[in-house]
């Protein structure tokens, strides 16, 4: 079993760009009905309590990128964006807060 | 499940922000228990993979869908503390970035979504892992058991937010018998992710899911050459 385990650094980018591709490409094929709550929103009654965000205004507000005309692509290209965004982010807090091993050991 | 601005009013959303802050000041403790040099790009990863995930909405029938939450997977890939943190660092991109829940609703999605959620799945996961054989074919069907519970509790928590401050007069009964009721359907769908992801982690390395140590322990020690 030690022989045929997957390397750290393997499994590490084989999950990442498992996470692009989901984020980039099948995000594409994703129902478009509304969720759970905006289905209960809107079938009690208190859909039209919602507000715009304020974020509504970015250039990626709604999963899509502004200018960018081809649904796929501008749906793909936010998709990828936010995903590398949360993984910088997460990545970086995880980094700082991780215990350190001296002896160097993966 | 993301609450939009507006939903509840102001006092409950800053009284959701304030637990939101807590929990989050809590994690930021314990996840560095939880985090070394092994796990912390592992952690990094889950929250780029929640991100992911919780684009695909699938249809749950009558018009509606439902995406994955996350909190089950997170907690046990890389510990409830670290869950916390990567489904909070998920909303708050969400949130600022694609305008996907509101701004002053982001309290009360970390208190759905990050706390809730990821807290009652880790202790299913937890009660199950103990009641349980310490073995690893356990900890997949475990954490599915643990996601299918935390979607419709995190239902139930915004249910009682709704009634507490939400801005429209809808009766407590009719809002929880619904949210609890189609969040039990969508948590099929995050049984059944959690269950795959974690599953197919588990059987490529089980070393790194932070939920199965305990069965790894179990095991005898073998030699392993380092590469």
């Amino acid at each position: 079993m030690s022989s045929s385990r997957v390397s750290r650094r393997t499994f590490l980018v084989a999950s990442l760009v498992l996470a692009l591709l989901v984020a980039g490409v099948a995000s594409y094929y994703a129902s478009s009905h509304p969720d759970g709550l905006e289905h209960v929103a809107q079938q009690t009654g208190f859909l039209d309590t919602a507000e715009d965000s304020p974020a509504s205004k970015s250039p990626m507000a709604g999963y899509t990128t502004r200018g960018v005309e081809d649904e796929r692509l501008s749906g793909g290209v936010a998709g990828v964006v936010g995903a590398l965004v949360v993984l910088v982010l997460a990545g970086g807090l995880f980094r700082v807060l991780r215990r350190r091993q001296p002896e160097g050991d993966t | 499940m993301h609450v939009p601005d507006g939903f509840l009013d102001a006092p409950t959303s800053i009284a959701t922000g304030v637990v939101a802050a807590g929990g989050v000041a809590l994690a930021l403790r314990g996840a560095r228990r939880e985090l070394d040099d092994r796990t912390a790009p592992m952690a990094g990863l889950v929250a780029t993979f929640v991100f992911a995930g919780q684009m695909v909405n699938f249809p749950v029938g009558a018009g509606t869908s439902g995406h994955l939450l996350g909190g089950a997977l997170a907690a046990v890939l890389v510990g409830p503390w670290t869950g916390v943190l990567c489904v909070s660092t998920v909303l708050l991109v969400q949130a600022l970035l694609m305008a996907d829940g509101g701004i002053t609703a982001l309290g009360t999605n970390v208190t759905l979504l990050g706390i809730a959620a990821v807290g009652v799945a880790w202790l299913v996961f937890k009660g199950l892992r103990m009641v349980l054989p310490d073995r690893l074919g356990v900890v997949a069907p475990a954490a599915a058991v643990a996601a299918l519970v935390s979607v419709p509790v995190a239902a139930l928590v915004f249910s009682l937010l709704f009634a507490v401050g939400g801005n429209a007069p809808v009766a407590f009964d009719k809002v929880v018998t619904a949210m609890v009721a189609w969040h039990l359907v969508i948590g099929l769908g995050e049984a059944l992710i959690t269950g795959l992801v974690v599953g197919s982690v588990v059987a490529v390395r089980p070393d790194l899911v932070h939920g199965a140590r305990s069965a790894l322990r179990a095991r005898p020690l073998e030699i392993r050459q380092s590469a």
